[in-house]
């Protein structure tokens, strides 16, 4: 006989107890939902405010309306850089897309071999900073470039290690001149390499979802190859090829690493910004063209987000996951591609190593690691690179737990629905902030001593909130998607059993979405490790950081070196990410058991 | 009403709840006695399930109130209304084992240890789970997690218990098994409970009453018998069994002209001659008679016929009426269905419903 018919009062009573306390998570969690709200109007919504009352002010601060921007159009040579930007972006994210798909698909619908190595080498460069493909691009093709001067010519003084005065002239050569400083044509490859593979991750991830049924019906339907991979797989891949067009158009308009190192004679929005500010110190017209960037980028994210709210469920639960079926001529095609593209890939990277471990390039080229003692060149030796370590490691800590719990709140959070949803909508936009704007918009808001906040300009806090915020959205998605996952009522049974949130938050959700996590904590160290934009506008001279040290060298000549860090940044990022699977390897045995049937 | 009722544990009035400019629940007023097992019953949409989480507090009603146990939970979130709940999905904490997912509200307490671990056994052994203490919930089966569930929901002996089709994700062997077994379990800890189900059959089996739902409202409260035998209104004549709608007029006091026939009905429910009505008849409620042809007793052309194992259903028309009877195999061994063209059909007056239209 048992006897759970006859509640013991001990336990009714400390039920009670415990439903008592429970008053305080009420509060607790609009707290903790307005606290989130705080943090991003303070550091998205407010700056942003700033940033474009700036632009229609003048020097004395008067009002005038959109004057800024009629002078900007007026000036031709302002007029040409937003038309520059407009064809570099477009081109890149054409080309770039188009490659990327081609690589994805073999990767995920065919039965090509060597698939791991040749998707872990095409994503190398996400380690790498922007400005070093533009470096790399003035070894290739600069005025001592390999192509410039001759492919031949080149091999046969790395290998014989001759002067280049002693080769006599070659018979027979590769050689070509693509007028990198003067043309645009550089800066779109350039870019297209930057691009490649973030692109390739998203469009990867919108083609490995597939239904099997679908290629069957087509099958049976006796429809070609042709028709089904244009009726079936491309509507398939459709918001995944959207989503990738703007992802890739706004990191090209938006990115100033490669223009800034080899765009001299091209200008661009992104290098318009620095140089009326780092340059002319014309912070207003600075904050127009600011105004001017964002406006190409918002109009992506508003399409990106309109489409992505048509995309339905393209997967029930129902679905039978599509296995690619052996193809001699198309598997050995795709491999031959993607060989090609790799191969072009490591030539870039391997161009901006071997010019950062040769003594004079090109006329010694013997090994030598002077480049890579900081000392005695332009920026801060190695403390920029040990700030950067810092500063990357804190802005994953705290925007890991900031994204994270933020994005709790708006999932899962009770009350308050009105302004859960503003919230969401604020989270997503950080994604079309151009870095730049988002600097220039900190120094507005944060750079007056009106402003309580103003303690943090020029500290670390400030560098590690920007990036935090720069790269907020991506991380905002993942933490999303997660949670998502998630039963919905664990909250619902939760308080039925009179626990507080926290407690589950702690016990369970954490726990469960711990890949989701550590993905997200790994995608902020390796981006603040990189990132030049934001704040290339927000570092103090004694707060140095290894990326903005990339740009000084650069700008002072001192390109190997430059090339140095980039490369001493590259393998930090790989080296982090290995001991970040290693760790979490451990870590997930122990914590993930449960995963297992 | 004889004998008089006990106070009911919980009370429901005059509840209202709308999404927007959708109607989810109107004017809901409902009476539950201790003990009791009572079910939702309706179909997708009908607010079943809403009607469960505004008595759980997970959704706030427009209007109306809620009383459990003498104490006004109206406007009282969900943790500290005195409930447990087991979700259609379960909800069980992924990371946490069987043994773990029945503590969690037990250890939210600051109980002794030894306390914690002594209920967790009473129920592990309880639902039958005792050797499953130290499984994960993706190492059970769906019924073995769905029984998890019910333990975690019963752990801190909640004054109600409510089930959100708990059933319902599981195989038809399996369900049939855990319905015997969560009605016995019911029983004997005596925890007053409400089930939503959109399977009538479920409701049928484990109800002490059933109330059936449609478009946001109550359309009759009873026991299964009740609502089986005497459905109340034509949706829950139709949502509950199989039933058989013949479109007539009222002819006098206790006839109804169908078509060409005229039948006697023995409840007219006070409807007034020449009121056009839906009369309403269970298959297994018409008989065909041995004896002489009575009143009621119609000639019907057999049309099609199905086996089903313990019975035939028959698809039969008389003239320009058209029903369905389900006629018992020891009877239909007696007559050659093969054969038999015309076949007399007896509608008892008692069993057949009058509905106005």
């Amino acid at each position: 006989m048992t006897t759970i018919s006859t509640t013991p009062p001990s336990w009714l009573a400390a039920k009670r107890k415990a439903a008592r306390a429970l008053n305080t998570e009420v509060w607790l969690m609009r707290g903790l939902i307005l606290l989130s709200g705080a943090f991003l109007v303070t550091f998205v919504l407010l700056p942003l405010y700033e940033l474009i009352r700036r632009s229609m002010e003048n020097r004395q601060g008067e009002f005038v309306g959109l004057e800024n921007y009629l002078q900007y159009f007026s000036t031709p040579a302002l007029a040409q850089s937003f038309a520059n930007s407009l064809y570099i972006s477009a081109m890149s994210t054409l080309i770039t897309v188009t490659l990327a798909f081609v690589f994805a698909y073999a990767l995920t619908r065919t039965c090509m071999p060597f698939k791991n190595v040749l998707r872990t080498l095409a994503l190398l460069p996400i380690f790498a900073p922007s400005l070093l493909h533009g470096i790399a691009f003035i070894y290739l093709f600069g005025n001592q470039g390999i192509f410039t001067n001759g492919v031949f010519n080149f091999l046969l003084r790395l290998i014989g290690g001759y002067d280049i005065r002693a080769v006599p002239p070659l018979p027979f050569e590769i050689q070509f001149n693509i007028n990198l400083y003067k043309e645009p044509t550089g800066i779109i490859l350039a870019e297209v390499f930057y691009l490649f593979p973030h692109v390739l991750l998203i469009l990867m991830v919108a083609l490995s979802l597939a239904d099997a049924r679908l290629y069957e019906a087509a099958t049976a339907l006796r429809a070609s190859r042709w028709r089904t991979f244009l009726t079936v797989t491309l509507p398939g891949a459709r918001y995944g090829i959207i989503s990738a067009c703007f992802v890739a158009f706004t990191l090209v308009i938006t990115d100033f690493g490669i223009p800034k190192v080899i765009g001299d004679g091209v200008s661009v929005l992104a290098t318009d910004i620095y140089k009326q500010v780092i340059g002319q110190q014309n912070f207003f017209m600075g904050s127009t063209v600011s105004v001017l960037l964002l406006t190409p980028t918002i109009i992506g994210f508003a399409i990106d987000r309109f489409a992505q709210r048509r995309q339905v469920a393209m997967l029930s639960a129902r679905a039978v996951p599509y296995q690619p079926k052996p193809n001699p001529t198309l598997d050995r095609l795709m491999l031959a591609f993607c060989i090609l593209v790799v191969l072009a890939i490591l030539l870039v990277i391997g161009t901006a190593l071997i010019a950062s471990v040769v003594n004079v390039w090109p006329y010694r080229l013997e090994l030598s690691g002077r480049h890579y003692d900081f000392s005695k060149v332009a920026g801060g030796g190695l403390d920029a690179y040990w700030n950067s370590l810092r500063m990357a490691g804190l802005t994953a800590v705290f925007g890991t737990i900031i994204v994270f719990v933020s994005a709790y709140m708006i999932e899962k959070g009770r009350g308050l629905g009105k302004t859960r949803a503003a919230l969401y909508f604020l989270s997503t936009l950080p994604v079309a902030l151009p870095g730049l704007v988002l600097g220039l918009a900190y120094i507005f808001f944060f750079n007056r001593p009106a402003n309580p906040l103003y303690f943090l300009y020029g500290t670390m806090p400030i560098l590690v909130l920007s990036t935090i915020v720069h790269f907020y959205t991506v991380s905002f998605f993942t933490a999303t998607t997660a949670l998502k996952q998630m039963d919905r009522e664990f909250e619902a049974v939760s308080a039925s059993l009179a626990v507080p949130f926290y407690r589950t938050f702690w016990r369970v959700t954490v726990p469960v979405s711990l890949p989701a996590i550590l993905e997200i904590g790994i995608y902020y160290f390796v981006n603040a490790l990189t990132t030049v934009s934001a704040v290339i506008f927000l570092y103090s001279a004694n707060l140095k950081l290894a990326s903005i040290m990339i740009v000084n060298m650069d700008d002072a000549g001192d390109t190997a070196p430059a090339a140095a860090m980039s490369m001493l940044l590259f393998f930090t990022g790989i080296g982090v990410r290995l001991l970040y699977e290693l760790v979490t390897r451990g870590l997930k045995q122990r914590t993930q058991v449960w995963r297992q049937r | 009403m004889d004998e008089p009722r006990p106070t009911p544990y919980l009370q429901i009035r005059h509840l209202r709840k709308t999404f927007r400019t959708f109607v989810a629940l109107e004017d809901i007023s409902l009476e539950v006695y201790p003990g009791e097992f009572i079910c939702f019953l309706g179909p997708s949409g009908c607010g079943k399930t809403t009607l469960l989480r505004c008595i759980a507090g997970l959704e706030e009603q427009d209007a109306g109130e809620i009383i459990q146990d003498g104490r006004d939970i109206s406007r009282l979130p969900a943790s500290q209304r005195d409930f447990g709940i087991v979700f259609q999905s379960y909800a069980l904490f992924p990371n946490l084992t069987a043994a773990k997912n029945i503590a969690y509200g037990l250890e939210n307490m600051k109980l002794p240890r030894a306390q914690i671990q002594a209920r967790v056994q009473e129920l592990l052994e309880l639902v039958g789970l005792s050797d499953f203490a130290h499984k994960y919930p993706a190492q059970l089966s769906g019924g073995q997690q769905q029984r998890v569930a019910l333990a975690r929901a019963l752990a801190l002996s909640p004054g109600l218990l409510l089930l959100d089709e708990p059933l319902s994700a599981l195989d038809a062997r399996v369900r049939a098994g855990l319905r015997t077994e969560l009605a016995l379990l019911q029983r004997r800890i005596g925890v007053t409970t409400i089930m939503v189900t959109h399977d009538q059959e479920e409701a049928l089996t484990l109800a002490d009453r059933i109330v059936v739902m449609d478009h946001g409202t109550i359309q009759q409260i009873g026991t299964p018998h009740e609502v089986y035998r005497y459905p109340r209104t034509p949706f829950v004549a139709n949502f509950i069994g199989e039933m058989n709608f013949l479109v007539g007029v009222v002819a006098g006091q206790g006839w109804v002209q169908c078509g060409a026939h005229q039948l006697r009905v023995s409840r007219l429910n006070g409807l007034a001659q020449g009121t056009s009505v839906k009369l309403a008849i269970r298959p297994e409620d018409i008989v065909i008679p041995t004896a002489a042809p009575a009143e009621n007793t119609l000639s019907a052309r057999v049309q099609h016929h199905e086996f089903l194992g313990a019975f035939y259903r028959l698809r039969l028309a008389a003239e320009e009426l058209n029903f369905i009877l389900d006629l018992p195999m020891a009877q239909a061994r007696d007559l050659d269905l093969t054969r038999q063209d015309l076949l007399p059909v007896h509608l008892p007056a008692d069993f057949l419903h009058v509905y106005p239209s």
